[in-house]
């Protein structure tokens, strides 16, 4: 990998020196200048010619940002390393002089453009690939006993489990497996697939992130809502305050319904933030290159190497602490029904028949 | 100084800063880990487990700083 990241920026600091017809790319405002690629890292995309020349903070955020223009492998004319397909051309959209758009995916006169970027196709492959794995591994399964490729999802599904079960406790944990696992499994292949060589990270956007931190406070309140009622939920929003000192409410609501949103907005910006990061100190460790001098390369992309290594180690510890950190919500939640099956210690005071197959911590 | 000066140094100092932070936090964890590692050999596993979980979220919290920071370097 080191020997293709080697070729790969010489390839390109030699290439850079050429002239080849700017590409009409998309307008959007999130597109850094499309010109020569400072960096191409062996994690991301290759790099295409360009008219003019980038700084390194454009590139940067050209490799990390969304975008309408899908790079694919490929020798197609006018580029070195890649070819390129804008989605705005493939999906009809177009951008007037007045920076109107129009086309059949724009909606709302213009104001709702539902053009499919770069992170959306990725998050697409990203469910494709799960689906392809249930229907071809999980489906066609013709015994009880675990073979193969199968035995190894079985353990990570096992593994979410076991997460739910820790947090939620045994007796609701199965209800939640279904979205724990969705959600695991999802952000774990959208990070994984950012460390493709050509696709993007869509868990680098924080619409994304955003996403997966709102399904999980839908649920947490949902989970809440049905264990508590609606009044013992609204209950809960007092804080605890009885109902003597009820001028305090007015103070301690607002502040609790605040603090309801705190949590999946810590979810969304530590997902977020990770994978930015990583990508990030990788494209400047590599811009290093261009920004210093070619002597440099070697250093450059040992440490870019290891970084991309913890990028590897984080993708799966981002994604098992968004699902923990999920499956603690709701378990949160739960703990107010009446029996408290938030806790294992609850468990076992209040249920003898679940004791035997409840030491705290595992399933 | 420029704004745009006053940004950029902005964001180098928040940078420093928050690296020192996150310096100080992790490695306060990984000396707990250790010393309860020492004193408990067959914990090693769970105590392994809570310090990646403690350190993530901890790495979590740096990383907005890092965001901004960056916002600042990048935007200006």
């Amino acid at each position: 990998m080191t020997v293709t990241a080697a070729l790969l920026a010489l390839g390109l600091a030699l290439g850079s020196s050429d002239t080849h017809g700017a590409v009409p790319a998309g307008t959007a405002p999130q597109l850094g200048a499309p010109a020569e690629h400072a960096a191409a890292p062996a994690a991301q995309g290759g790099g295409h010619g360009g008219g003019h020349e980038a700084s390194l903070p454009e590139v940067m955020m050209h490799h990390v940002a969304n975008g309408y223009v899908l790079e694919l492998p490929g020798i197609c004319d006018g580029f070195h390393w890649n070819c390129e397909v804008d989605l705005r051309q493939l999906f009809g959209t177009q951008l007037d002089a007045a920076g109107k758009l129009s086309g059949p995916l724009v909606f709302a006169g213009g104001k709702l453009d539902m053009t499919p970027s770069k992170h959306v196709v990725m998050m697409w492959l990203a469910a494709l690939l799960l689906l392809g794995l249930l229907l071809l591994v999980v489906v066609p399964r013709r015994s009880v006993v675990p073979r193969g490729v199968y035995n190894f999802f079985e353990l990570l599904v096992q593994f979410v489990r076991d997460i739910a079960i820790s947090n939620i406790g045994k007796r609701d944990a199965d209800r939640f497996v279904p979205y724990l696992a969705s959600a695991f499994f999802f952000i774990l292949f959208m990070n994984l697939l950012g460390l493709v060589p050509f696709m993007a990270t869509a868990t680098a956007n924080v619409s994304v992130t955003v996403g997966l931190a709102l399904f999980t406070f839908l649920v947490t309140q949902y989970a809440a809502v049905k264990a508590q009622g609606v009044g013992g939920y609204l209950a809960h929003l007092t804080g605890g305050v009885p109902r003597s000192l009820a001028w305090l409410w007015p103070i301690m609501i607002p502040v609790e319904i605040l603090g309801l949103f705190t949590k999946p907005f810590a979810l969304t910006i530590r997902l977020f933030a990770n994978m930015v990061a990583g990508h990030f100190v990788i494209l400047a460790l590599l811009g290093l290159i261009f920004a210093i001098s070619v002597f440099v390369a070697p250093v450059s992309i040992a440490l870019a190497l290891a970084i991309f290594l913890l990028e590897l180690f984080v993708a799966f510890v981002q994604a098992y602490i968004f699902t923990m950190l999920s499956a603690l919500f709701i378990g949160a939640g739960l703990v107010h029904h009446g029996h408290g099956e938030g806790h294992a210690e609850h468990d076992q005071a209040h249920h003898a028949s679940d004791v035997a197959g409840n030491a705290p911590g595992h399933g | 100084m420029t704004s745009l000066a006053l940004a950029y140094l902005g964001a180098g100092l928040g940078a420093g800063m928050a690296v020192i932070g996150v310096g100080l936090g992790i490695g306060k964890l990984a000396a707990a880990a250790m010393e309860g590692s020492a004193r408990q050999p067959t914990a090693v596993g769970d105590i392994r487990t809570s310090m990646i979980i403690a350190a993530a979220l901890i790495e979590g919290a740096t990383l907005f700083a890092i965001v901004v920071c960056l916002l600042l370097a990048i935007k200006a």
